[in-house]
């Protein structure tokens, strides 16, 4: 079924690097429209790195990424600026525009790209921040809400124009459990009701396979990605450092796949 | 205390046994290696083993050293059997190497010479022109932009913009200002006293204050406070991401946050130098009167005769180029600023330095172009 449909987004041969010092090779995957995709791996392995030249904050050394079947690597300024618009990014640390209240924020990209009035702006914003549960906190700066908080807001106006792409960069990361729980379950009503494809980076175990379609798993010793798919069937992968990562280190016996 | 060593002997099959003994603790030096490593040096085994049956007591020291020697072991491919060391000693060994050194994550400092140093600062200052010429050139297309309407950025941060680079200066400007009119005249007074041509201190202060020092002092104070203030607010948007997060949006950073800044500075600034020249006036009058018997309309109508309409047009047009210099020069060095706070706190500090050499630099090039257009 899968097979027709082009993938949200491909990357092919990606290598990543700033300067001489490469910080990933040769990846290759698929994100499948409305999947929530996980991108998996130790800390300081590359995992926001790839999300940067997912949305082309960074070139890449070598390889591209292609969204919907087109390459995002090599496309103009237009047609660039055209698929930038069906992307949402919530960065690690929020990047809330400090000098901005939370519902300026929000209304932003609402301004940029859309042609509602002032008020209607608002009134999105309004919403979306509810939806995160920071109703009331319209008109709050940034550095007047907690960092938990904060990370919320970020998602809100991630999630502004309703894009058709979600990148969440260590969303759960620093909120307690049910703020965290809660997020998931606003992941997964976002692509019930929107069919939002949702890319996270992650290490909450509990999240991940609580909403994981799929997921690519990094690591920074050989420097490429060791597994792909879905993270409960990747608890039995042959390699035992994907294992490792997924029951917490406790899967400490050498590779069966080698046995 | 039983005494403690490191001894080696070859066995057979290219067999080295380190034989450790007694107690090893931090208290002491950490134990010594030397003479095994001299062995391996001289001539390398294939194999090397432990006999630590003799060893009474041990901490860190011991794992410590164990753990740099056997990095040389490795380094001369001598296969390490580690079975007869102490069971907790093993494991922590196991640990300490358990997480890899990350390849590149190094960094090593080295001494690097004179003549490279040379070179490579040579290097650097070309770039930095490219760099600085490829910013004047964006600023130019950004100002473009603006004109057929195409540019975006908030209106309200430019107001505000507006008030911090004009209004919330004032204080400082009134202070130095009137300062530098009151040393002029001082300076000037005590020279033409000796000719009897006290009178001319007017002179010298107006024509001083406005087509030099005007100008040139809102510049040097406005590189320190608002040059200063947005390299450190650019600096910190690219340290949170906030930049990024403008460019996914597909809102060009440049036309967003360095255009309004660049119009506010270079609104406000001959704004400013005009207020300066008053003010530098002012303190000129203040010592004339005060020590001169001058009296304050003989002063003014002395100013008046002596400043022309040319010589505001000189200052103004000098104090808006600097106004854009110091704007740029902020903007630039917050643009550039690497990934933490320290580097934030350099961006601060270089836009100022930077934007004082480019406004002095600039007012040495308008002072000959002025001298040969004869104005
Ligand atoms: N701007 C940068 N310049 C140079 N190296 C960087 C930069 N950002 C990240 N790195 C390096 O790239 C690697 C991956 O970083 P990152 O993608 O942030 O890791 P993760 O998100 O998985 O924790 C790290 O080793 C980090 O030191
Ligand atoms: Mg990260």
């Amino acid at each position: 079924m899968r097979v027709s449909v082009p993938a949200a987004i491909s990357v092919r041969g990606l290598t990543m690097a700033y300067g001489d010092y490469v910080v990933m090779r040769d990846l290759d995957f698929d994100i499948h429209p409305g999947d929530i995709f996980i991108i998996m791996g130790g800390s300081g392995c590359g995992k926001s790195t790839l999300m940067r030249n997912m949305v082309g904050l960074e070139e890449p050394a070598a390889g591209e990424v292609f969204h919907g079947g087109k390459s995002f690597t090599r496309a103009d300024e237009i047609e660039r600026r055209r698929m930038l618009r069906s992307f949402g990014v919530m960065y690690q640390g929020g990047a809330l525009w400090t000098a901005m209240t939370l519902a300026e924020n929000v209304g932003l990209p609402l301004g940029e790209y859309t042609e509602l009035s002032a008020a209607e702006i608002r009134e999105v914003a309004v919403l979306k921040l509810a939806l995160v549960g920071l109703r009331g906190f319209e008109d709050h700066l940034p550095s007047e809400i907690s960092g938990g908080m904060q990370k919320r807001a970020a998602i809100a106006r991630a999630m502004a124009l309703d894009p058709a792409i979600l990148f969440l960069d260590e969303p759960s990361a620093g909120l307690d459990p049910i703020s965290a729980r809660l997020l998931d379950d606003l992941i997964l009503e976002l692509r019930a009701s929107l069919g939002t494809t949702v890319v996270i980076v992650t290490h909450e175990l509990a999240s991940i396979f609580t909403v994981a379609d799929d997921s690519v798993f990094l690591d920074p010793a050989s420097k490429t990605m060791l597994a792909v798919g879905n993270p409960r069937e990747l608890r039995d992968h042959g390699d035992p450092r994907v294992r490792r990562f997924l029951t917490r280190g406790e899967d400490t016996s050498e590779g069966r796949a080698l046995a | 205390m039983a005494v403690s060593g490191i001894s080696c002997e070859r066995g057979a099959d290219g067999l080295l046994l380190v034989r450790l003994t007694g107690t090893f603790r931090l208290a002491g030096h950490l134990p010594d290696f030397e003479g095994v490593r001299r062995q391996l040096a001289s001539a390398p085994p294939r194999r090397l083993a432990y006999d630590a049956s003799a060893v009474e007591d041990w901490d860190g020291a011991l794992v410590a050293r164990l753990l740099t020697f056997e990095e040389t072991c490795t380094a001369a491919r001598v296969e390490v059997d580690r079975a007869g060391l102490p069971e907790g000693l093993r494991r922590l060994l196991e640990l300490a190497q358990a997480v890899p050194e990350k390849e590149g994550a190094r960094r090593s400092a080295r001494h690097v010479p004179l003549l490279e140093r040379v070179g490579s600062a040579t290097l650097r200052l070309r770039d930095g022109t490219t760099v600085f010429i490829g910013f004047v050139g964006e600023a130019g297309l950004s100002v473009g932009r603006m004109v057929r309407g195409q540019a975006r950025f908030r209106r309200s941060d430019f107001f505000l913009l507006l008030e911090q680079c004009g209004g919330q200066a004032l204080p400082i400007v009134t202070l130095i200002s009137f300062l530098v009119g009151l040393i002029l005249a001082f300076v000037g007074a005590i020279q033409l006293e000796q000719f009897g041509a006290e009178i001319y201190v007017a002179n010298l202060v107006g024509i001083a204050m406005v087509r030099e020092m005007g100008a040139m002092m809102g510049a040097i104070i406005m590189a320190g406070r608002t040059g200063a203030a947005f390299a450190a607010q650019l600096g910190t948007m690219r340290v949170t991401q906030e930049i990024d997060a403008l460019e996914t949006l597909g809102l060009a950073p440049f036309d967003f946050l360095v255009l309004p800044r660049m119009l506010a500075l270079s609104l406000m600034m001959p704004l400013l130098t005009l207020y300066a020249d008053f003010v530098g006036i002012a303190g000129g009058a203040f010592v004339s009167v005060t020590m001169l018997d001058i009296g304050p309309q003989q002063y003014w109508d002395q100013t008046a005769s002596a400043i022309g309409l040319d010589d505001f047009v000189v200052g103004l047009v000098k104090s808006s180029v600097f106004g854009v210099l110091v704007a740029i020069a902020g903007c630039l060095r917050g643009s550039q600023c690497g990934n933490s706070s320290a580097a934030v706190g350099q961006a601060a500090t270089s836009a100022v330095v930077t934007g004082i050499v480019l406004v002095i630099v600039a007012d040495a090039i308008f002072t000959v172009i002025f001298n040969a257009i004869g104005v």
